[in-house]
């Protein structure tokens, strides 16, 4: 079941973000790892939150994961779903479900990413149930 | 027993309106700095300290300084969103116990109601903060937010709808008293859980008020106590914190309550079976489910059944919670909760609530905020007070 999506806005996008958001543009997920203590953090940083490094470096992540939570935003114009993803990475991320049935998600459910472009053509990581 | 404290609450004050279509937000400012003085029993030359949010216009207090006319010598903005206000009176504990001010004024005051509810959208910052790229275009916004708290707590202990209206149920038993409360009228676990659903889980009723108004506190050193009587409550033990996604390893069940109330308990030399009221921040009825589980009322995931049939009611309950209402029924000005929380637990100390929600001989009471988003990035803080003779 597909539902109508809002037009999505563009990501602010800086130095230490520039790569990922090409990625995005090639339907790649990038994750950022740290090469002195192996951990994956999210969101990307240039220096490692769990040890202060600077040897940071980007992978391509499985782009599967499950849902952590979710909540259907209802009283607005085009209702959505807002959800935390878990990627078979570890790290939660914050996402939409789309092409779901708003009253058919639950926690656990298995998703895998899904692209959309925005506005000014930046694209933009979302997930679906895997069907 | 008499306990020592660093540091004593002289003057509170909350500002009565609930929309303020006619002041200016530094007229309101202003407006509760005279009220919380009056109720001290001093004036605004008595004052050397002053503290506010970094939502205040202006760089830090200056130009509320320069407003109100104040002779300052100590200073703090901190801005931690609804549980400033917390954060600001340990802060004030602390300058007044090292000798850096001794009239501490702290104030708060807003008006989303007159200008529209901006509260919903998240606000930007712009490209300097590091999390918006990952997360604006998402459209989060405070309701799905804890929607998502509410899920993934009923998700990992069972927790469900009724048990979260219950809290809802005993605001709105309080607020039937105060006649300044945006809502006044008793409601139902039916009524809660058939109202309009939000962001799932969270119905309209789960929801706090939006208000404008303000509030504000006066903080003063045991010596200027002295002087002022015994309506000055003692200031016991103060903790704050943040607790944040954490590189991406969530827990949406609990908040910065686990970091805040352990200090304040410690510093206190008291525990929570000590309490005889409490203030707990209720932006929507799943933050004051978490914030009791994370402050040691219940056991984590037993928050459900601590609140339900009526535990939170003043006379019939055992945890006598927000005699004023609340945020959820009435007042929630500015869209931070903090400030209020300190003022009714003042109030149930003096033994100046209103009659049909004092807690009688309440001698110990907590008062917690939460700011921010327990979705995302969250501020804490825990004050725990003493009647005058605790």
């Amino acid at each position: 079941m597909t539902n109508p999506e809002r037009v999505y806005a563009d990501p602010s996008i800086n130095m230490e973000t520039e790569a990922y958001w090409e990625a995005t543009k090639q339907n790649k997920l990038l994750l950022k790892k740290c090469d002195d203590c192996g951990e994956t953090h999210w969101y990307p940083r240039a220096i490692c939150p769990h040890c202060s490094s600077s040897n940071t470096c980007w992978y391509e992540g499985s782009g599967k994961g499950k849902i952590y939570s979710f909540s259907v935003m209802r009283r607005v114009e085009i209702p959505y779903v807002m959800a935390y993803v878990t990627l078979d990475e570890g790290v939660s991320l914050l996402t939409n479900i789309v092409e779901c049935d708003f009253d058919n998600l639950s926690i656990d459910q298995d998703v895998e990413v899904v692209f959309r472009a925005t506005q000014g053509d930046q694209a933009l990581p979302l997930f679906r149930p895997v069907a | 027993m008499s306990r020592s404290c660093k540091a004593y609450i002289a003057g509170v004050f909350e500002h009565p309106t609930r929309k303020a279509v006619d002041k200016t937000i530094a007229q309101l400012h202003a407006e509760v700095a005279i009220g919380a003085l009056k109720d001290a029993g001093l004036t605004k030359d008595d004052v050397d300290g002053y503290f506010c949010d970094g939502a205040t216009p202006g760089l830090g207090g200056m130009s509320m300084a320069e407003y109100m006319g104040l002779d300052i010598t100590y200073t703090d903005s901190t801005e931690t969103g609804g549980s400033s206000y917390l954060v600001h009176v340990g802060h004030a504990m602390t300058a007044i116990a090292a000798g850096k001010c001794k009239v501490a004024l702290i104030t708060l005051a807003g008006r989303p109601r007159s200008e529209g509810v901006k509260s919903l959208a998240a606000k930007d910052y712009g490209d300097d903060l590091p999390e918006r790229g990952f997360e604006i275009p998402y459209a989060p916004v405070i309701t799905n937010m804890y929607g998502m708290a509410a899920k993934r707590h009923m998700h990992e202990f069972g927790t469900t709808s009724e048990q979260l209206a219950w809290i809802k149920v005993a605001a709105s038993h309080h607020a039937q008293y105060n006649e300044n409360a945006v809502l006044r009228d008793v409601v139902t676990v039916d009524d809660v859980v058939n109202s309009p659903m939000i962001s799932d889980p969270l119905h309209r009723l789960d929801c706090c008020v939006i208000s404008d108004g303000g509030g504000a506190l006066v903080v003063v050193s045991p010596e200027i106590a002295k002087t002022l009587g015994d309506r000055c409550v003692k200031l016991l033990g103060q903790g704050e914190g943040i607790k944040h996604l954490n590189s991406g390893r969530i827990d949406l069940t609990y908040t910065g309550a686990v970091k805040s109330g352990p200090v304040a308990f410690a510093e206190a030399g008291l525990t929570p079976a000590d309490m005889d009221y409490v203030s707990i921040y209720d932006s929507f009825t799943i933050t004051v489910l978490e914030t009791l589980e994370d402050l040691g009322f219940c056991a984590k995931g037993e928050g459900g059944k601590f609140v339900a049939d009526g535990n939170l009611i003043s006379g019939t309950g055992k945890l006598p919670f927000n005699t004023d209402g609340g945020g959820l029924c009435n007042n929630h000005p500015g869209n931070r909760g903090g400030m209020t929380k300190v003022i009714e637990a003042v109030r149930q100390l003096r033994g100046e609530a209103h009659a049909k929600v004092q807690v009688p001989d309440c001698t110990l009471a907590l008062a917690h905020g939460t700011g921010g988003s327990i979705a995302q990035r969250t501020g804490a803080a825990t004050v725990i007070m003493g009647r005058n003779d605790a």
